[in-house]
């Protein structure tokens, strides 16, 4: 009891002691240049280096978003009707061996999908679209969204299949016997009946996705930019941390500071993604037995 | 209804013929899970507008027997039949017959109250409007839950979940939806056994009064519920040339009128299994 109880306090208290790191050095951050919040996220120039130091970080809040929102679009639905397949189509032979295949992309290192974006997908994208008259940068936006969106598939198809086989057969049988197709007992009776879960696996994977570091800055590069062409490089927040990190920003100096300010700007993003989740299961999760 | 009619009925030979009393029919069906012989040789006759009781000791083959009918048995990998089940004359495995149209004029209520996990209101309108239902809903839903002897204890809350309903209520909830779908027949496997007594009472009271537009089959464990429902009883064993291995067979051995099953049966193996020797 004692030992569990223990674990569970060492959780607690590292979580705690993190927010209170990242908090304290953010309000650092904001004494030393003297910016407001405001500026700091809404702020389009993003200057660490310039005399005075500029921290706008919409830039990077963008470009998390532009690879957020594109990795979703692919990872979402492929994952989504890859759990309702292998759940309710799939022969129990091929699931046996689909599934666990799926969960390998999981498996693979991110700096492998950074690097795979830079070898594989950015030529193949030069090489489809620049006949088509569309310039290609070598480090672009779309690559990283593409990468990233095969990377978080299995997240959502495996978590997403585990609850829809979780509902229990009963709940098939009614619907069938009620003349249903297998299409409307997937669509609307297991997906309705696991849908919490679902959603949690889709917060889970575009949380993964803003987090992701090593693919985007190999595939998307370290170039803040507000801009809506997704073949141009960008900057994501955790590649600026990378980028400030690796290189060389004296401790306590203002470039330093900001990146605990953008790592506690990354973490109220994850914490409302979190927040809204549990609001959207509470409103809308169908309870079985 | 006679005696004599109902014998008739039961006796009488599969086929479309014009005014055919029975509505579902089976011929020397058998059924294997894999490579195990579950069912042997099945030649019954459901009468129509009747409620036909099928009782036997566990794992002879009762909720075999009822899935084959809607077909339910095609969603359970390794299930094969062989013999004919007829409805209304026609081959229900024939090519073409669609297994789907088939389930919504064979409704099936199951041992267990399943509820979808949706308001009232939804659990009942769900099975029609998947079927395209075109008509007022609300009318529907009422009917239904009027029909299953539910509408005065729900009338109040149509849009609360069907899970905070008792036992009894989920199970007549069931029986409701079945109902909106407008079957001809209603397979009923063991309706009651999670049921209280005063909940059996009037899902069987509800049974009486359906028959008069549905045909019912009723798996049952209950004897005393057997007898006081059902018009037919077919009364399932385990064959006896099976036993012993690991596979377990089950057979019809005696279907009549229910009175008859009960006060002369004319196999022994059905006296012994009424009167508590078996199973
Ligand atoms: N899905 C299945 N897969 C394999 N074997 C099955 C399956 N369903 C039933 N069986 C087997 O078929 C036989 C008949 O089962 P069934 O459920 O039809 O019996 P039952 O008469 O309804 O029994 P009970 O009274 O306990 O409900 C049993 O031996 C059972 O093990
Ligand atoms: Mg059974």
């Amino acid at each position: 009891m004692a030992f569990l109880f223990g674990c569970a306090a060492i959780t607690v208290i590292t979580t705690a002691g993190i927010v209170l790191v990242l908090g304290s050095e953010t309000i650092h951050f904001f004494r030393a240049t003297g910016e407001s919040i405001l500026e700091f996220i809404c702020g389009t120039q993003l200057e660490p280096e310039a005399v005075p130091p500029r921290f706008g970080i919409l830039p990077l809040i963008w470009g998390t978003m532009l690879i957020a929102i594109g990795s979703s679009l692919i990872a979402l639905p492929i994952g989504l009707l890859s759990a309702i397949y292998l759940s309710e189509y799939a022969p129990r032979k091929l699931r046996a061996v689909l599934k666990p295949t799926l969960e390998l992309l999981a498996g693979i290192p991110t700096i492998v999908y950074g690097y795979l974006a830079l070898l594989l997908v950015t030529p193949a994208l030069k090489g489809i679209l620049e006949p088509i008259g569309l310039q290609v940068e070598t480090f672009n936006a779309l690559s990283a969204c593409i990468v990233v969106g095969v990377m978080i598939i299995p997240m959502v198809s495996s978590l997403s299949e585990d609850v829809l086989s979780a509902v229990p057969r009963g709940l098939r049988e009614a619907a069938y016997g009620l003349g249903a197709t297998k299409f409307e007992v997937s669509t609307r009776i297991v997906l309705p009946a696991g849908l919490s879960g679902v959603v949690s696996s889709f917060i889970l994977a575009i949380s993964r996705a803003i987090g992701e570091t090593m693919a985007v800055v190999l595939a998307a590069g370290l170039r803040p930019q507000l801009t809506f062409n997704p073949l141009t490089s960008i900057e994501t927040m955790t590649a600026y941390i990378v980028g400030v990190t690796s290189g060389e920003a004296s401790a306590g100096s203002p470039e330093y500071l900001s990146l605990f300010a953008v790592g506690m700007a990354l973490f109220v993003i994850t914490l409302t993604l979190n927040v809204i989740s549990g609001f959207v299961l509470r409103r809308y999760r169908e309870v079985y037995q | 209804m006679s005696v004599s009619e109902t014998v008739a009925a039961a006796a009488a030979p599969a086929g479309p013929s014009p005014g055919d009393p029975s509505i579902l029919t089976t011929e020397q069906l058998s059924v294997w899970y894999g490579t195990s012989l579950a069912l042997k040789e099945i030649t019954i006759a459901i009468p129509r507008n009747r409620i036909t009781a099928m009782i036997g000791p566990s794992g002879c083959g009762k909720s075999t027997l009822l899935r084959c009918f809607n077909r339910m048995n095609d969603l359970v990998a390794g299930a094969r039949m062989e013999g004919r089940i007829t409805f209304d004359g026609d081959d229900i495995a024939a090519q073409g017959v669609d297994a789907v149209a088939l389930r919504r004029r064979i409704g099936m209520v199951f041992q267990k109250p399943n509820p979808f996990p949706k308001s009232i209101y939804q659990n009942v309108a769900w099975g029609a409007r998947i079927n395209g239902y075109k008509g007022d809903m609300d009318d529907l839903v009422e009917k239904s839950l009027r029909r299953a002897a539910l509408w005065d204890e729900v009338k109040g809350k149509l849009h609360r979940s069907g899970l905070e309903l008792s036992g009894g209520q989920q199970q007549r909830l069931c029986i409701a939806r079945t109902l909106a779908v407008e079957p001809e027949v209603i397979l009923m496997d063991e309706p009651c056994s999670a049921l209280d007594p005063i909940s059996t009472a009037r899902v069987e009271d509800l049974m009486d009064d359906l028959k008069a537009d549905y045909t019912i089959v009723i798996v049952t464990h209950n004897m005393q519920q057997a007898r006081r429902v059902s018009d037919m009883t077919a009364c399932m064993m385990l064959d006896e040339a099976s036993n012993g291995n690991t596979q377990r067979t089950g057979i019809v051995v005696e279907f009549s009128p229910t009175e008859i099953l009960f006060t002369k049966p004319n196999d022994p193996r059905t006296e012994a299994y009424i009167t508590g020797r078996i199973g």
